[in-house]
């Protein structure tokens, strides 16, 4: 076996995902490939139904029993893809922990938050009824939870959104993973907690040295918060690279669309990307060639013929496009070179 | 009401938060709840009063004062045997709730399990459970009650069986379709996120989420077994004399129906209270248990 200091703590190998949607089964994600060492992270950026979701949920064994994963899966070297439901359910929340969108419909409304968060430990770390809730309380002050001594045995009806992500939160770190998956993890929040909620993970995984996955539709967020960056479209990565190198040459026309849409500042919370012309391809009829060939503005024919390769254009910075020397002289992006 | 129950969003008050009063000061103020609760508790009451005491033996025939008026003896007269009718309708709401109980009872532990596997299983497991069901369910529990009798003979187990057995379908589906609904929650998601198994979900998140639901159509159930009891002891599968019951009752008065018609309106009667007062219990916690206002809690 590799050494574990250089070797991934996940490798993600052409992943693909068949799912059956209501207009018959699609190919929801396809070749999505990436590695993150222990205390990288990484961030997933794209418009609403291109597989962000999807990718994440893959990673936690959460699909659809009808769900096709194709592709590979390792944590620490070992094969997660089609692993039985029994084995994935004692890496979940142990050693890979999940955080979602809806904080309002995340937690069980029957069960005191004291109760969820103790639970994982219970379970996992084996932890004794007493070891637990001090255990809970004292991660409920860590997330910033106001008075936790007190709070502890309250429902989640009884807090805000903002209180009840950090609860969430809590949740995912009891058993202290080596990979949390962030899922838009403040979209349905108030813009004023957003930053609130997204320094405290950013903090939480700097402080235990954890690898993270945050996915948003906002580049700004990317931008903020992970070192590498993939940008998806249609099930496929059409950009990756390093967060800086990405920002300062973007390569695809999509991201670049992207970037040239993103809403501006004080923006309505929820808002989506919408003003790059025409909509997201149906899954279940993606076009033959490159799935943003319908919406690009540099489309030429050869694009409709065969999924564009990567294409190197920088360090460790691949853009799935055949016209990236058109794309690139037009130097979108924000940093300074 | 529901602004009873709802707290606003960034202002969590934990003292407002009174589950047992809000509940119990809405349920009084319900009129079908408490209307409901009133007739299924005077069902109830006279099958625990005749547990201790009933005017006369119930059981006891006396032929010379067969079929009086309604006298000072006898407060509702007596039947063809001469068997004192308020004792009858006494002792006969004690059979009616056994059955009922027992019945409802199987059909619960069977269809919630069986309806619970199904949704945490799915695929071809839950497909074999459906179709069981649908297959349950197309027999009547006259037709189930007839063929057990053939086996086992007529009698309060027979009955109790069959009725337990037609209870089974309904409930499995129920639990099913809910129980399904919950698994497609987020906090389901975030559960199973957690390492949760299907088992844990079940029992922790899915069915205290559901309990509201059944609790709800137990009631529902149970006016149905009442009304099968009485329909098979009528037809004489059910509890087997010297045994009271509401059933035997209407058939022993169906040969008198032109002498003395009263006779056959008294366990009408009462099985019309029981599965009103049942009914109306169901629609009341249906209201008061909301799974909406149920979800806040
Ligand atoms: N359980 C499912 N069954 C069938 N199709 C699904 C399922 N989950 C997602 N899909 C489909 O897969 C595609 C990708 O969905 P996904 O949820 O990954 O999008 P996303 O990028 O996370 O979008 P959003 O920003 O809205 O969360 C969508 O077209 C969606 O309709
Ligand atoms: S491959 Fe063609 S259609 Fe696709 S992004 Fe590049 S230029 Fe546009
Ligand atoms: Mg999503």
């Amino acid at each position: 076996m590799a050494d574990p200091a250089t070797m991934p703590l996940i490798e993600v190998d052409n992943l693909g995902v068949r799912l059956n949607t209501s207009r018959g089964p699609a190919q929801a994600v396809r070749d999505v490939s990436f590695a993150l060492k222990r205390g990288e992270t990484l961030g997933l950026v794209g418009e609403s139904g291109c597989g962000k979701s999807v990718t994440a949920l893959s990673l936690m064994g959460l699909l659809p029993d009808s769900a096709i994963v194709t592709g590979s899966v390792r944590l620490d070297g070992r094969q997660l893809a089609r692993l039985p439901d029994a084995d994935y359910c004692k890496l979940r929340g142990n050693r890979i922990s999940m955080i979602f969108q809806e904080p309002m419909t995340a937690l069980n409304p029957m069960h005191t938050i004291g109760h969820q968060v103790a639970e994982p430990l219970r379970r996992h770390k084996k932890y004794s009824a007493a070891q637990a809730r001090r255990e809970a309380i004292a991660l409920l002050d860590r997330v910033g939870l106001p008075d936790p001594a007190r709070r502890v045995d309250a429902y989640p009806h009884q807090f805000s959104g903002g209180q009840r992500q950090r609860v969430t939160i809590a949740m995912a770190l009891a058993c202290e993973p080596d990979l949390l998956i962030a899922d838009e993890p403040t979209t349905a929040l108030d813009v004023t907690i957003q930053g609130q909620i997204l320094d405290l993970i950013a903090d939480l995984v700097e402080e235990r040295g954890m690898s993270m996955i945050l996915i948003s539709h906002d580049l700004g967020v990317i931008a903020e918060n992970v070192q590498r960056m993939m940008v998806m479209y249609g099930g496929t990565v059409v950009e990756s690279g390093p967060t800086d190198e990405v920002f300062r040459r973007m390569g695809h026309p999509y991201t670049q669309g992207l970037f040239r849409a993103r809403p501006k500042l004080g923006a309505r919370k929820g808002t989506r990307l919408k003003t790059i012309s025409g909509t997201v391809p149906e899954l279940a009829d993606l076009p033959m060639g490159c799935t943003f060939a319908d919406r690009c503005p540099l489309v030429i024919d050869e694009c409709r013929t065969a999924l564009p390769p990567m294409v190197d254009v920088g360090p460790g910075h691949v853009v799935r496009c055949i016209r990236t020397d058109v794309s690139m002289a037009a130097n979108v992006g924000a940093l300074p070179a | 009401m529901s602004a009873q129950l709802s707290t606003p969003d960034d202002a969590p008050v934990a003292t407002r938060f009174l589950p047992a009063r809000t509940f119990w000061g809405r349920a009084l103020r319900h009129r079908s709840f408490v209307l409901g609760g009133a007739l299924s508790l005077l069902v109830v009451a006279s099958a625990l009063l005749s547990l201790v005491w009933t005017p006369w033996p119930p059981a006891e025939i006396d032929i010379a004062s067969k079929l009086q008026p309604p006298s000072a003896a006898h407060w509702l007269g007596t039947d063809s045997f001469g068997r004192d009718i308020v004792s009858l309708l006494l002792a006969g709401a004690r059979s009616t709730i056994l059955v009922g109980i027992i019945a409802v009872s199987i059909g619960l532990s069977f269809g919630v399990c069986l309806g619970l596997i199904a949704s945490a299983k799915r695929g071809w497991t839950e497909e074999i459970i459906m179709r069981f069901s649908d297959f349950t369910f197309a027999f009547p529990a006259v037709l189930s009650a007839i063929m057990l009798a053939a086996v086992a003979g007529p009698g309060m187990v027979t009955s109790i069986i069959a009725i337990g057995i037609f209870q089974i379908p309904t409930l499995t589906r129920l639990t099913r379709g809910s129980a399904n609904a919950i698994w497609a929650r987020e906090f389901v998601l975030a559960a199973r996120a957690s390492g949760k198994g299907a088992f844990r979900i079940t029992v922790e998140h899915v069915l205290p989420n559901i309990l509201s639901i059944l609790i709800v159509q137990a009631t529902i159930q149970f006016a149905l077994a009442i009304l099968a009891e009485a329909a098979l002891s009528y037809l004489g599968l059910g509890t087997q004399p010297p045994q009271p019951s509401w059933g035997r009752m209407l058939n022993d008065a169906q040969t008198l129906l032109f002498q003395s018609p009263t006779l056959a309106v008294y366990p009408g009667a009462a099985i019309a209270i029981a599965v009103l007062g049942l009914n109306l219990l169901g629609d009341g916690l249906r209201d008061l248990l909301d799974p909406r206002l149920a979800r806040e809690r």
